[in-house]
C-alpha cells in the first residue's frame, strides 16, 4: 500500500513533467515552424487588422453582407460561450424559436426561392459555426444582390467558388465560409465603390 | 431399462402427494432457498396486503386475478419441485421397507461363540455370520465360505448372485439375503450409514445439496432478478414524472413476469430429475455433482474384458495342420470341447456345426471320459475306452502331451500358433494321441454396436481409451476392431492410476469404471468413478456411482444423461430470459397508454385493455412453468452432435422460440380472458 | 436516407477493419514486451521511468496487487487534479487569469478525468488555465486511457494464462500503453490537427474587430495536443465547451474522420491481440464482428433519424432535404454527426461533434442505449474489451449450458464465482442509472437542472447517469450538470462505474488464471464463428433491453411517437 502510493507520487510526477509539459510543449513547438497559420488560430487580416478567424463564425448585422446561421453561443457568436440551444425534439421553446427565425428570415429575404434551408433557422452545436450551406447562401443572393449592388449571377459564381465539396467525396457536407465569402464581397463592393 | 421403473412418469398418487407437497413449501423457510421465487411469493405477499388494504385502485375483480396468479405461479414452481421429488420419496418408502431390523449373530472371542443382537448395534469389524434364509444384517466383506445371495432388493435383480470370500465378489450389502449356504460377513459399515441407508437418503433427495453449476445459475438468476427489481422499482419515479401513476400491484405483476420464474421454478426440479433418470438406469449416483461432472467428461476408459468384448474367447477359425482335413480337425476340436461347458468349449462346438455340420454326441454313445481342465495340464479333452486320447490346450502343454505319445509338434502348428497369438487372438492346439490336428483360432469378440457407441461418443467430443492387460498387438487390434480411440496395453492397476493423472493434468475430464479394490485409488481419482456393485467394498466406496447391475457400458448413458441435465438448465433459462421481450411489449404499454395515448403503437399483439395485457402475461407466466414440467422432468431431448451443432439447434428452439412463443401465448390467453369476461 | 449516407458508414468500418489488425498486433508486441520498432527512442525513456519512480519492471502482481495499484495510483490521481484546480490562479499559464475552480466542481472534474469519463460540468474556455487543461486534465486523458488498456491486457492474461498467480504488473502495464502506444500516436495526430486548423497556442484569446463592427473574443490554448489523446484515450473532454462540434477542435470533415477512426483504433486493434495473445485469433475476430454488427445497426438507426428531420419544424416551413440540423454543424452535417454520437458512444468517449441533446428521439436513444450497453461495441480504450468480456462470460455460461457441458471459456470453467463477478460489475452501472435518474425526476433538486420539459427531460436525466455510470462523458447538455446534486451524484456513480466495475474484473482475470485450462474436444463450447458472433451479440442487446426498456419506453421510445404526432413541451 505504503510502496503503491509513493510508485504513484513518483509516476505522477514524471508523467505531469512528459505528458503534461513536454508533450504539449513539443507540438506547439512543431505547429509554429510548420503550420504558424493553422497553429496560431487561422485569423485573417483585412488591411491590417484581424477581421476573425476563418474558422470561427461571427455575428453579421451590415447590410449587403451573407448572414451566418443562428448561434447560441452567448447572445450569438460569443467565442468564450461555445455551445448549442441543447433544446429536444418536442421542445416548444424549440419550435417558437424555429418559427420566429422562419419569419425572421422570410422577412429579410423577400425574394427567396423555395423552403427556408434547415441550416437558416437552427442554431449549430458550437454556436461558432463558420459555414452555410449552399443552399442557404444562395437562398440569400437576391436580398446580398440587392442590398450590395452586386448582380446576383456574380454572387452566385462567388458562392459558387467558395463552395467547399466534401472529403473524398464522401465525408462532411458542401459548405460556404460565410467569413471567406463575405470578405470577397466586401473587396468586389470596395472596388466597385 | 431398469426395473425401478415401474413407478410411472405422472403417477395418480405421486401428482396428490406432490400438490400437498407445494402447498406446505409456501413456508419462507423453504423458499428463502430459492431467490427467484422467494421473490415471486414476497410480492404475491405484497399484492395481497394491497388488496386487502384502502389504497386498492382500480378494478376488483383484475387485483383479485392477478394476487391468485402470482399464488399460483409460487404453488406452480413448488409443484415442479415437489413432483421431481415425489418419485424418489415413492421409491425410498419401498427401500424402507426392505430395511427391517434383523437379528444378527455376532461372533465373540476367537472360540467362534455367537450372541444375537440387533443389526442397529453391529459395530465396524464385527464379524457376524448368516445363513441360508436369513438376512445380511449390515454392509460388509465376506470372510469365510460361500453363498448366493439374492440382492433383488437393491438391484432390482431377481437371479441370484455368488458371494464368496476373497476375490473381487465379496462385498454383500445390508438387507440382501442369503439363499444357500452359509458365510462370515466383517461389517464394513457403522450402523445409519449403510449402503441402502445411504441409498435411501440419495433417493429421496434428503442429501441433496446444490451442485456448483446450480449455485453458479442461482447466483445468474439472484442478479437478473435484482436488475429487474431496480427496472421495476424505479418505474414509479418515472412514471410520476411522467404525469401518470402505477399501482403496486401492477408493479409486482411487472416484476413477476420479468424475473425469471420459468427457470427459477423448474430448477431444482430439473437436478432432481436427472438423478431420478441416472437411478432409472440403475446406478445411483452419491451426489448430483457426480452426474454434472458426467456430462463434462472428456475422456472415458474402459475395462477391455466385459466391457468392449464379450469377456470370454470365442472359436472363429480352424487353422489344419500339414496333411489334415479341416474337417477333420473340426471334428476332433468338438469332440475335445463336448463336455466342455466352458463359453470357449461351446463356441467350438457351436462353430464346428456351423461349418460343417457336426452334430454333437452323447459322451456315452461314445464311450468315452471327460477330461476337465485343471491349471497344471492346462489341457482338456476326452478319454476313449480303449485308450484312445483326444486333447486341446496351449501349446506347450500338447507340445508335451504329444511328445508322451511318441509324436511331435510340427513346425507349421508352431508357426500358426505365433500367428494367432501375434494377432491378439488365443491358439489351442488340437491333438490326437500323438498325432496334432492342427489349431483353433480363439478370438475375444467385440460386443455387438460397441463401434456405433464410440462414434457417437466422438461425436460429443469423448475420446475413448481401452484398458487391457493384453499385449500391445492384441491391444491394438481390438482396439481397431472396437474403434475406440486409444488403447493402454499390458496394463497393471497402478497404470490406470497414473493414465488418469495424465489426462487430467492435460485438461481433461475422466471417466472410468471398476470393481476389484485395486481400482479403488483410480475411481477415486477419476472425475467419475463409476463402481461395480458387484465389486468390493472399497471400489464401491471410492467411487461416485455404483452400477447396480454392473454393466460397465452404462457410462455411456451416465455421460448421457450429465449432459441432458445441462442442457435442460441452459435451455430453460434461454427460454425464460427469452421471454421477457414479449412481457415487456404487453405490459408496459398497458401501463402507461392512459399518460401517453400514442404508446399504444407497442402495443404490438393488440391486446385488448391494459388489464387484460397485464393479466395475460402473468398468466401466460404461471402456466409455462406447469407446461415445462414434464420437460424439465424429461430432459430437453438430446443428440450426440458437435458442441456447434448442438448450441444451433437449441438456440433455435428455446432462444428464438422463447422469443415467439409468449407473443403467440399471451394473444390467445388475451383472446380467452375477453371471451370468458374475466377483463 | 441517401445512399452515400450508407457508404459513408461502409467506408469508415472498412478502414477500422483495415486497421484492427496492425493495431492489435502492435498491441500484442508492446504487452508481450517483445521488440517494436519504436525500442530505440522509447526504451531509454521507458527505463528512466523505472528507476525514478522505483518500479521493479520484472515483479508481476496478482490480481488483488494490480487492482490496488490502480486504486492508489487514481486516488491520487483525483487529489493531484484537484490541487492544481483550486492553485491555478497561482500557477503559470492562466493568461485570461481564470480564478480557481470551486471546490466541488473541481472535485467533480478530478473523478471524471481520473475515470475516463471527462464528463464536463463547466465551460472550458471560461473555467480551466492552460496549465490546468495540460498538466491536470490531459494528463489524466493519458493515464486513465491506459489504465483501462492495462485493465484489458491484464484480462487477457487472465485468459491466456494457467494456473498462474499473476496478470501482469499494472505498473509497467500503464507505462508502456502511455510511452509505445498514446504517446507517439497522439503526437503524430496533433500534428496533422493542426496542419487543418487545430490551434496549439499558448496567447491568451484572440480579440477581433468583426466585418461588422463588433468585437469578438476568441479563447485559444494547447488544444491540438489535448485534442489527439482525447479521441485516441476516448476520453472526450473538450477543451472547449463545446467539445468537438468547435471548430478549432474539429475544423473539417478530414479532421472529423481523423478524430472518429482515432476513437476506434485501440478499441478494436485490442479485439485483436486478444485472439493473438490467447493463441485463439477466430475469437478474436468473432468478438469484432459482434461489436461491429452492434455499430453498424446503431449507426444505421441514428443517422436514418437525423436525415429525417424533425417533422414539427417541418411544419414550420422548414426544408426537410437537410435532415435535423439544431445543434449540428454545416461541414458535418447529419450523417456525419450521427456516425460520430454512434462512434464516441460505442466507446466511451464522449467527445461530441454535435448536441445530442437536440437529435431525434430516435437519434438521441442510440448513443443512449449504446452506453446502456455497457459501452462493449469496441468501447473505450480497454474498457470496452474488458466489458465485452463480462458478455462473453455471461454468453458462455448461459448459452454453454446448452451444449451439455458446464460452461467453460477457452478451457476454463466459468463457475460461480465468475458470475458472480460478472453479475456484480452488470449490476453496478444499472444501479447508478436507473437509481440516479429516478432520484433526479422526483427530486426537486434534479429537475431544476432539466433544460427539457416533458419525455425529453426524462431523456436529460437519464442520459447524464447513463453518461457517467458508463465513464462516457457526452451529455444531454442542456442539463446543467454543475449543482451540488448533479455534481456529487455524478462523480459517485463515475466513480463506482469505473472502479466498482474494474476490480471485480480484475477479479474475475485472476481467478481465471488461476484455473487450469481444460483440453478442447468437439464437445467444447464454440467462442468462434458467426453463430458465437450472434449470440454474443445477442447477449448484450437483450440484457441492456430488458434493463432499460421500461425508462426507454418513457424517454426517448414515447417522444419519437409524439414528434410524429406534433407534440411539443
Amino acid at each position: 500500500m505504503k510502496d503503491h502510493l509513493l510508485v504513484s507520487v513518483r509516476l505522477l510526477v514524471v508523467f505531469t513533467l512528459l505528458l503534461g509539459v513536454a508533450y504539449p510543449v513539443a507540438v506547439w513547438g512543431v505547429g509554429r515552424l510548420a503550420f504558424p497559420y493553422a497553429a496560431s488560430g487561422s485569423f485573417l487580416r483585412k488591411d491590417g487588422r484581424a477581421v476573425g478567424s476563418e474558422l470561427i463564425g461571427q455575428a453579421v448585422t451590415a447590410p449587403g453582407l451573407f448572414r451566418p446561421r443562428p448561434s447560441a453561443a452567448g447572445s450569438g457568436y460569443d467565442g468564450t460561450a461555445s455551445g448549442g440551444s441543447n433544446l429536444g425534439p418536442t421542445s416548444k421553446a424549440l419550435a417558437d424559436r424555429i418559427a420566429a427565425e422562419v419569419a425572421r428570415a422570410r422577412a429579410e429575404n423577400p425574394g427567396a426561392p423555395g423552403p427556408v434551408p434547415a441550416d437558416a433557422v437552427t442554431a449549430s452545436g458550437s454556436g461558432l459555426d463558420p459555414h452555410v450551406s449552399p443552399a442557404f447562401a444562395l437562398w440569400q443572393v437576391p436580398r446580398v444582390a440587392k442590398e450590395s449592388g452586386i448582380p446576383a449571377a456574380d454572387l452566385e459564381r462567388m458562392v459558387a467558388a467558395r463552395t467547399e465539396g466534401r472529403f473524398l467525396g464522401l465525408f462532411g457536407e458542401p459548405r460556404v465560409n460565410v467569413l471567406l465569402l463575405n470578405l470577397d464581397v466586401l473587396s468586389r463592393s470596395g472596388r466597385r465603390r | 431399462m431398469s426395473k425401478h421403473a415401474e413407478i410411472r412418469l405422472l403417477d395418480r398418487a405421486l401428482l396428490a402427494r406432490a400438490a400437498a407437497d407445494s402447498v406446505r413449501k409456501l413456508h419462507p423457510r423453504h423458499m428463502v432457498h430459492n431467490p427467484v421465487l422467494f421473490v415471486v411469493e414476497a410480492g404475491a405477499v405484497l399484492a395481497t396486503l394491497a388488496l386487502l388494504g384502502v389504497g386498492t385502485r382500480g378494478s376488483l375483480s383484475f387485483q383479485l386475478q392477478v394476487v391468485l396468479w402470482l399464488w399460483a405461479t409460487v404453488l406452480f414452481a413448488n409443484f415442479a419441485e415437489a413432483v421431481a421429488e415425489g418419485r424418489g420419496k415413492a421409491q425410498a418408502d419401498a427401500l424402507r421397507r426392505t430395511k427391517t431390523d434383523t437379528v444378527a449373530r455376532r461372533l465373540v472371542g476367537a472360540a467362534g461363540d455367537e450372541e444375537q443382537v440387533g443389526s442397529t448395534e453391529l459395530r465396524r469389524g464385527d464379524r457376524v455370520v448368516v445363513e441360508a434364509g436369513q438376512a445380511i444384517p449390515g454392509d460388509g466383506t465376506v470372510v469365510e465360505g460361500i453363498a448366493s445371495v439374492d440382492e433383488s432388493a437393491i438391484t432390482g435383480e431377481s437371479a441370484p448372485v455368488i458371494r464368496e470370500a476373497g476375490g473381487d465378489r465379496s462385498a454383500v450389502t445390508g438387507g440382501t439375503k442369503v439363499l444357500s449356504d452359509r458365510i462370515v460377513v466383517e461389517i464394513t459399515s457403522e450402523p445409519g450409514s449403510t449402503f441402502l441407508d445411504r441409498m435411501i437418503r440419495l433417493v429421496e433427495g434428503a442429501e441433496r445439496q446444490k451442485t456448483p453449476n446450480e449455485i453458479a445459475l442461482d447466483i445468474l438468476l439472484a442478479g437478473l432478478t435484482i436488475v429487474f427489481l431496480l427496472a421495476t422499482v424505479t418505474l414509479r419515479p418515472f412514471a410520476l414524472y411522467s404525469g401518470g401513476d402505477v399501482s403496486p400491484t401492477v408493479l409486482v405483476a411487472l416484476l413477476v413476469c420479468l424475473i425469471p420464474t420459468t427457470i427459477g421454478g423448474l430448477l431444482s426440479a430439473i437436478g432432481i430429475a436427472g438423478m431420478d433418470r441416472v437411478l432409472r438406469h440403475n446406478v445411483l449416483a452419491m451426489s448430483g455433482r457426480a452426474v454434472e461432472a458426467a456430462g463434462d467428461v472428456n475422456v472415458l476408459l474402459l475395462d477391455k474384458t466385459g466391457t468392449i468384448t464379450l469377456g470370454n474367447r470365442q472359436a472363429s477359425q480352424l487353422v489344419p495342420a500339414p496333411g489334415v482335413a479341416e474337417r477333420d480337425l473340426a471334428e476332433l476340436a468338438q469332440l475335445a470341447s463336448l463336455a466342455d461347458e466352458t463359453p470357449e468349449g461351446r463356441s467350438i462346438v457351436v462353430l464346428a456345426k456351423e461349418r460343417f455340420g457336426l452334430r454333437g454326441r452323447e459322451l456315452r454313445e461314445l464311450k468315452a471320459r471327460f477330461v476337465p481342465f485343471t491349471a497344471r495340464t492346462r489341457m482338456s479333452g476326452l478319454d476313449f475306452e480303449g485308450g484312445r486320447k483326444v486333447r486341446k490346450g496351449a501349446a506347450d502343454a500338447v507340445d508335451g502331451f504329444v511328445k508322451a505319445a511318441g509324436g511331435h509338434l510340427p513346425e507349421e502348428v508352431r508357426r500358426d500358433v505365433a500367428r494367432i497369438a501375434g494377432e491378439g487372438g488365443t491358439p489351442l492346439v488340437v491333438a490326437d494321441g500323438g498325432r496334432v490336428a492342427g489349431t483353433i483360432y480363439l478370438k475375444d469378440v467385440v460386443k455387438g454396436g460397441m463401434r456405433e457407441r464410440f462414434d457417437r461418443l466422438r461425436a460429443m467430443g469423448i475420446r475413448t481409451v481401452m484398458i487391457t492387460g493384453d499385449n500391445p498387438l492384441t491391444a491394438a487390434s481390438i482396439a481397431r476392431e472396437a474403434g475406440v480411440d486409444d488403447f493402454l496395453a499390458e496394463a497393471k492397476p497402478e497404470d490406470k492410476l497414473a493414465l488418469i493423472r495424465k489426462e487430467q493434468a492435460g485438461g481433461n475430464l475422466v471417466a472410468m469404471t471398476g470393481d476389484g479394490t485395486n481400482d479403488a485409488p483410480a475411481l477415486a481419482q477419476a472425475d467419475v468413478g463409476m463402481a461395480m456393485n458387484t465389486g468390493t467394498q472399497a471400489a464401491k466406496e471410492a467411487g461416485n456411482m455404483v452400477d447396480l447391475d454392473s454393466n460397465p457400458t452404462k457410462l455411456i448413458e451416465v455421460v448421457e444423461i450429465g449432459k441432458q441435465l445441462l442442457m435442460t438448465r441452459g435451455a430453460l433459462t434461454t427460454f425464460s430470459i427469452s421471454n421477457d421481450v414479449a412481457k415487456y411489449f404487453a405490459i408496459i404499454p398497458a401501463l402507461f397508454v392512459a399518460t401517453y395515448p400514442q404508446l399504444e403503437a407497442l402495443n404490438v399483439m393488440k391486446l385488448a385493455t391494459p388489464e387484460s395485457a397485464i393479466l395475460s402475461a402473468v398468466v401466460f407466466n404461471a402456466l409455462v412453468i406447469v407446461a415445462l414440467i414434464p420437460l424439465a422432468l424429461r430432459g430437453v431431448s438430446y443428440r450426440p452432435l458437435g458442441a456447434g451443432r448442438i448450441l444451433r439447434r437449441n438456440l433455435l428452439i428455446y432462444g428464438v422460440g422463447g422469443l415467439v412463443a409468449p407473443f403467440v401465448g399471451i394473444k390467445l390467453i388475451d383472446l380467452l380472458l375477453v371471451a370468458l369476461r374475466l377483463a | 436516407m441517401p445512399a452515400s449516407a450508407f457508404l459513408e458508414i461502409g467506408v469508415y468500418f472498412l478502414l477500422i477493419l483495415a486497421l484492427t489488425r496492425p493495431v492489435g498486433v502492435y498491441l500484442r508486441r508492446v504487452f508481450a514486451g517483445e521488440r517494436t520498432l519504436l525500442d530505440p527512442v522509447l526504451g531509454p525513456l521507458e527505463r528512466l521511468v523505472y528507476r525514478v519512480a522505483g518500479v521493479d519492471p520484472r515483479k508481476e502482481q496478482g490480481w488483488k496487487g494490480y487492482a490496488t495499484a490502480i486504486l492508489v495510483f487514481s486516488v491520487a490521481g483525483v487529489l493531484g487534479v484537484y490541487a492544481v484546480e483550486r492553485l491555478q490562479a497561482l500557477l503559470p499559464l492562466d493568461p485570461d487569469r481564470l480564478p480557481a475552480v470551486p471546490p466541488v466542481l473541481a472535485w467533480s472534474t478530478a473523478v471524471s478525468f481520473v475515470t475516463n469519463t471527462n464528463w464536463q460540468a463547466y465551460s472550458g474556455e471560461a473555467t480551466m488555465s492552460y496549465l490546468t487543461q495540460m498538466a491536470a486534465l490531459a494528463l489524466h486523458n493519458f493515464l486513465s486511457a491506459a489504465t483501462g488498456i492495462a485493465v484489458a491486457v491484464a484480462v487477457i492474461r487472465g485468459i491466456a494464462r494457467a494456473e498462474a498467480k499473476t496478470i501482469g504488473s499494472f505498473w509497467v502495464d500503464l507505462t508502456r500503453a502511455t510511452l509505445y502506444v498514446l504517446l507517439p500516436i497522439s503526437f503524430v495526430s496533433a500534428v496533422v490537427l493542426m496542419s487543418q486548423g487545430v490551434v496549439q497556442s499558448f496567447a491568451p484569446a484572440a480579440k477581433v474587430t468583426t466585418l461588422s463592427g463588433a468585437a469578438q473574443t476568441i479563447p485559444l490554448g494547447p488544444v491540438a495536443s489535448q485534442e489527439a489523446i482525447k479521441e485516441l484515450g476516448t476520453n472526450g473532454g473538450g477543451f472547449f465547451n463545446a467539445n468537438s462540434s468547435h471548430p478549432y477542435e474539429n475544423p473539417s470533415p478530414a479532421t472529423n474522420l481523423l478524430e472518429m477512426l482515432l476513437i476506434f483504433a485501440v478499441p478494436a486493434g485490442l479485439t485483436h491481440t486478444l485472439g493473438s495473445m490467447t493463441g485463439k485469433p477466430r475469437h478474436g475476430w468473432a468478438v469484432f464482428w459482434a461489436m461491429s454488427l452492434l455499430f453498424l445497426a446503431g449507426a444505421g438507426v441514428c443517422a436514418r433519424a437525423e436525415t429525417r428531420g424533425n417533422p414539427i419544424h417541418q411544419a414550420l416551413g422548414v426544408d426537410a432535404a437537410a435532415g435535423n440540423m439544431e445543434g449540428k454543424e454545416v461541414r458535418f452535417g447529419p450523417v456525419d454527426t450521427a456516425l460520430f454520437a454512434t462512434v464516441t458512444t460505442d466507446a466511451s468517449c464522449g467527445a461530441v461533434n454535435g448536441m445530442h441533446d437536440s437529435f431525434t428521439p430516435l437519434g438521441g436513444l442510440v448513443p443512449l442505449v449504446n452506453i446502456q450497453l455497457g459501452e462493449v461495441v469496441f468501447g473505450g480504450v480497454g474498457a470496452g474489451l474488458y466489458g465485452i468480456f463480462v458478455f462473453v462470460v455471461l454468453a458462455v455460461f448461459i448459452a454453454g449450458l446448452m451444449v451439455g457441458r458446464t460452461p467453460e471459456y477457452l478451457g476454463k470453467k466459468v463457475e460461480g464465482g465468475e458470475v458472480k463477478l460478472a453479475m456484480l460489475s452488470v449490476l453496478v452501472p444499472t444501479f447508478c442509472i436507473l437509481v440516479g435518474s429516478a432520484a433526479a425526476v422526483v427530486s426537486k433538486a434534479g429537475l431544476s437542472s432539466l433544460a427539457n420539459a416533458g419525455p425529453h427531460g426524462l431523456s436529460e436525466a437519464l442520459y447524464a447517469f447513463t453518461s457517467a455510470a458508463g465513464n462516457n462523458g457526452s451529455a444531454f447538455a442542456g442539463l446543467n450538470a454543475n449543482t451540488g446534486f448533479y455534481d456529487v451524484l455524478l462523480a459517485l456513480a463515475m466513480f463506482a462505474g469505473r472502479f466498482l466495475v474494474i476490480v471485480p474484473i480484475l477479479g474475475m482475470a485472476g481467478s481465471l488464471a488461476a484455473k487450469k485450462r481444460l483440453a478442447e474436444s468437439a464437445g467444447t463450447f464454440p467462442v468462434d464463428g458467426p453463430l458465437f458472433t450472434f449470440l454474443l451479440a445477442g447477449v448484450i442487446v437483450v440484457v441492456g433491453a430488458l434493463t432499460f426498456f421500461p425508462v426507454l419506453s418513457l424517454g426517448p421510445a414515447v417522444e419519437q411517437l409524439l414528434m410524429a404526432a406534433g407534440r411539443t413541451f
